[in-house]
């Protein structure tokens, strides 16, 4: 039992993780960033952060859907990936758009909702990544699952940052949207279902 | 056939451009060869040769002709920055007719080179705004709008200037969707459109306009925010009343009929206090954008009385 446990394609997933890094490296080199190179990396990393915030949310529909229960083995993986991810998206925003100019910076999370929504979103996945240790999962026990949760704010909030950031073609937000909002229905819908097959339970006891 | 000078080497700062010289008369040539004589690719040519300076340029660096190229806004062609490079060379722009009406003595359909006739070409180098928060240094090649404006005799019913950029989605192929409501309008008001600091481009770095970038005609307005500076124009209305433009029906909270670059208001999205500083690289910091894009004091007069915060 505990051996299957270990997730066996971690090594290989962990190094495919890192293809959003290799792929910006290689367009630097190729000196590909084009006119505005800054902010081709921060939505380059904005971008990952999002998919790889999608590839989170989609384990445990997986896991539903096959029947097969290794996916979620890979959560806390691709869970750290979204917190890297966004972590550097905001790192080029702070140090190379800003340059840390900080009452700039405060000036433009308060003022600009979509910078807002973003900073509250990274903010979120701060505890989500210190609590995701065994250690942590078993010193917060049941808490640690609701706290958990909140990931499911920080994709409302991602979304939001996407869609107001974006000045009149709205297809690419709406695509990510519908993707993490089909994530959410089908576990709304198994969570109705679960619902309903125990309360058949009960009323057969 | 010898070409030996359709372009005066002392209107070409930039290396590249001189080395890309060849290739173009080379492109001429054969163009010249083949369509028995091209006079109006020869007139363009010619034309852009008598550029004057012009003392209402700025001295700061010139952004990199790549740069100016293929980094455009202009939706038109698609929404994202690369696609106006990528797609607007199918744009016919030859022939092209401007038709100007309203409030004038006489309707006219000009074309590029009757246009470009009104006045001596001018090299305008001007800083470009973006209000998404970047800009640009453009030495831009064109006439006043003005000289135009004169040429048609406005009435006095002529409050405001309308411009309407071609509709053509055979070759434009952004405007195949629906993202702003096609043909793009812009405005100006009369005083606006007369300032000598608005001009009508129909070139860049001493070459004819590539399509990217508005060809063969399009607007110029250094103390407002890009999208004000209407591309491929076909029609210019003088109007009594102010006309909606395209923007200002996309988003009426966010884009204003004025438009003019102010870092004290700021769009609900982005910061209008500094810029990125385009081809400056990636460590460069942003600057503090200027009032009226740095010409407060040539235009500031004309918005004296009125509430910017209000008529942004």
């Amino acid at each position: 039992m505990t051996k299957s446990l270990r997730p066996p394609l971690k090594p290989i997933i962990f190094l495919v993780c890192l293809w959003p890094l290799f792929s910006i490296g290689y367009t630097i080199y190729n000196d590909n960033l084009g006119a505005n190179p800054i902010e081709y990396i921060e939505k380059h990393f904005g971008l990952w952060a999002l998919i790889f915030l999608c590839l989170t949310l989609s384990l445990t529909p997986l896991k539903r859907l096959t029947q097969f229960g290794q996916w979620i083995l890979y959560r806390r993986m691709l869970g750290l990936f979204v917190f890297f991810y966004a972590s550097v998206h905001l790192l080029i925003y702070l140090g190379l758009d800003y340059q840390f100019a900080w009452t700039d910076i405060q000036d433009d999370i308060l003022k600009h909702k979509y910078v807002l929504v973003g900073f509250l979103a990274w903010l979120l996945l701060i505890p989500l990544a210190f609590t995701s240790t065994n250690t942590m999962i078993k010193k917060l026990k049941k808490r640690w699952k609701s706290l958990h949760q909140l990931i499911y704010l920080v994709a409302v909030l991602a979304i939001l940052h996407f869609f107001w950031l974006v000045k009149k073609d709205l297809t690419e937000p709406i695509i990510y949207g519908s993707i993490l909002a089909t994530l959410l229905l089908i576990r709304v819908y198994y969570f109705a279902k679960n619902k309903q097959s125990k309360n058949k339970k009960n009323n057969e006891n | 056939m010898s070409f030996k000078n359709p372009i005066r080497p002392s209107e070409i700062t930039p290396e590249h451009i001189y080395n890309d010289r060849r290739k173009f008369l080379k492109s001429i040539a054969i163009g010249l060869g083949a369509t028995a004589l091209s006079s109006m690719a020869f007139a363009k040519v010619r034309s852009l040769d008598n550029i004057v300076d012009s003392d209402l340029s700025i001295g700061d660096k010139k952004t990199s002709f790549k740069d100016i190229t293929t980094y455009n806004n202009y939706y038109e062609f698609g929404t994202k920055k690369t696609d106006p490079s990528e797609y607007a060379d199918k744009l016919t722009t030859d022939p092209w007719s401007v038709s100007i009406d309203g409030a004038v003595k006489k309707n006219k359909v000009l074309s590029i080179d009757e246009i470009i006739k009104l006045s001596s070409l001018e090299e305008r180098i001007y800083r470009l705004r973006c209000v998404e928060g970047w800009s640009m240094v453009i030495p831009w090649v064109g006439i006043p709008l003005r000289s135009l404006l004169k040429h048609v005799s406005p009435t006095n019913n002529a409050k405001f200037v309308k411009f309407t950029t071609l509709n053509r989605p055979s070759e434009m192929i952004g405007q195949r969707y629906k993202v702003l409501d096609w043909p793009y309008v812009e405005g100006l008001r009369m005083d606006e459109a007369m300032h000598p600091l608005t001009i009508l481009a129909v070139g860049l770095y001493g070459k004819v306009l590539p399509n990217q970038n508005g060809a063969p005609i399009r607007l110029v307005v250094p103390w407002k925010y890009g999208f004000k500076s209407t591309k491929a124009i076909t029609k210019i209305s003088l109007v009594e009343k102010m006309p909606e433009t395209s923007w200002m029906k996309a988003g009426p909270s966010e884009y204003g009929f004025y438009a003019n670059v102010n870092p004290k208001v700021d769009h609900p999205r982005w910061t209008q206090a500094t810029e990125r500083e385009i081809g400056k690289g990636l460590f460069a910091p942003r600057v503090k954008t200027k009032m009226f894009n740095g010409y407060e004091k040539e235009v500031g007069y004309m918005y004296k009385n009125m509430d910017l915060k209000k008529y942004f």
